[in-house]
């Protein structure tokens, strides 16, 4: 085996894979912040009184937990042009990712308020407060405390996993190591580079989701726990 | 009038029957000590008050007010009613200070600052001002005990409710709470307790009901229940609890 390493010939590249990886950070901080919202408003479906709204969270779960992401790409890309709504790569991308997010982050949201005890809820509704209060004030904001570690190990696997958006060309670093290795042939070199940077993106977003957990929850920080 | 009044109230969990045909007046500012054993109904009795226990017969009336199970009333019912658990239930997630004012921010609509004002007063009436900024888990039982009373005082509420308030807590830290709840006592406060603290409810209690088996079996001011005991199952609890 006499294969010379020449880094040179893809560090030269290096505007593309600074690029490639600005956009793989915002799409996973895009579709973090929009799956959190749909986890949210999932889990308060899937423990609703209304079983239309549970059978509809429980399915969407279902269906997303059980399927590729890959497929699910696809879908959003070649699939919705059929019914006459043509995306963008990184539409598409952002949207599949999203929506992906959404069910996992749904399922840790539910965890996490089931696993708050009815008592709090008895004595915030024994003041008078109302339970929709209850539920955003009580309920919701321990249960995200609880069960953030396990959000936040979702999102990175999700910005991992995000390299499979790569398959129809969108913007990403995945991607853009892809095309650089089509020029160069240098495929070992590319690739070695893209999971060293997509390393140094997981520490970055660990760093990020810790800062949001200091600014989250107070009484962590105060009985320093974070 | 009284501020309380139970009349018929009947409660079951499947086949079991807790509460069998209860009737009881409370006069306000009165010291009500519901006693009995486990399972007797005394804990299920108090929660029917505010409405925490649906009833299945019977009518409870507080305030001139029907407790009725729906949520736009229980509301305004439990704005008046305090209730303080045996495990404390305060938010772990807030401090003590924004345990006290949660409610008097969501319910009350109360500033910032006017919350503040009222939670450095109830605060200071349980002894732990100083405490404001901590988080419930610094703090002892006796003191978490003590702020969920404050949570509640700081509703004004004209009736307060004790679930074994104490039954938690070490000998040392009931005094503490209990003392509070003495002093409640003397300014007036309606409350209704359920304790096995027999001579706390001796001392401070104006009437004792005693439970039995889901029924009120024997009630009297404490100076002659406990001194001449009517029923054999009174008698015999007391005895049970000397020791």
């Amino acid at each position: 085996m006499s294969y010379t390493f020449q880094f040179g010939e893809v560090l030269r590249y290096w505007p593309l894979l600074v690029q490639g990886a600005i956009n793989t950070l915002v799409f996973s901080v895009i579709a973090m912040v929009a799956g959190l919202a749909i986890g949210v408003v999932g889990a308060s479906c899937r423990i609703s009184s209304s079983r239309v709204l549970r059978a509809i969270a429980g399915a969407y779960v279902e269906v997303v937990r059980n399927t590729p992401l890959l497929v699910q790409l696809f879908l959003f890309y070649f699939g919705l042009p059929a019914l006459g709504l043509r995306l963008s790569t990184s539409q598409a991308a952002i949207l599949a990712l999203t929506f992906n997010t959404g069910a996992y982050s749904t399922e840790i949201v539910r965890a996490g308020i089931e696993s708050i005890h009815r008592s709090q809820i008895e004595a915030s509704t024994s003041l008078g407060i109302s339970r929709l209060q209850t539920f955003l004030h009580v309920v919701l904001p321990q249960g995200l405390e609880r069960v953030y570690p396990a959000l936040a190990s979702q999102f990175v696997l999700m910005m991992l996993a995000s390299s499979v958006v790569s398959a129809i060309g969108a913007e990403e670093l995945t991607a853009y190591g892809n095309r650089i290795q089509s020029e160069n042939f240098r495929a070992m070199e590319v690739f070695f580079v893209c999971a060293a940077v997509y390393l140094g993106l997981t520490y970055l977003m660990r760093v990020l989701l810790a800062a949001v957990a200091y600014v989250a929850f107070p009484r962590r920080r105060a009985l320093g726990s974070v | 009038m009284a501020i309380v009044n139970l009349s018929g109230v009947r409660k079951s969990y499947g086949a079991l029957t807790v509460l069998r045909d209860v009737s009881l007046a409370v006069e306000r500012g009165a010291v009500v000590a519901l006693v009995g054993r486990s399972g007797s109904g005394k804990s299920t009795l108090l929660r029917c008050i505010n409405g925490l226990e649906p009833i299945d017969g019977g009518e409870v009336v507080v305030d001139g007010r029907r407790v009725e199970q729906n949520e736009a009333s229980l509301r305004q019912l439990r704005q008046e009613i305090g209730i303080v658990f045996q495990s404390y239930n305060l938010f772990p997630h807030l401090t003590v200070e924004r345990n006290v004012t949660l409610a008097l921010s969501l319910v009350k609509k109360m500033s910032a600052q006017e919350g503040r004002a009222v939670a450095e007063k109830v605060l200071s009436q349980v002894g732990l001002r100083e405490k404001m900024a901590a988080y419930p888990e610094q703090l002892s039982g006796g003191q978490q005990q003590r702020v969920a009373i404050a949570r509640s005082l700081a509703m004004q509420p004209k009736l307060m409710l004790f679930d074994e308030v104490t039954s938690a807590l070490d000998p040392e830290l009931k005094e503490e709470v209990l003392k509070v709840m003495e002093g409640l006592a003397r300014e007036g406060m309606t409350m209704i307790l359920v304790t096995h603290e027999m001579d706390f409810a001796r001392r401070v209690a104006d009437q004792v009901v005693f439970m039995h088996q889901g029924r009120i079996h024997e009630q009297g001011p404490p100076s002659r229940l406990f001194a001449e005991p009517e029923t054999p199952e009174f008698r015999q609890f007391i005895a049970s609890t000397l020791n």
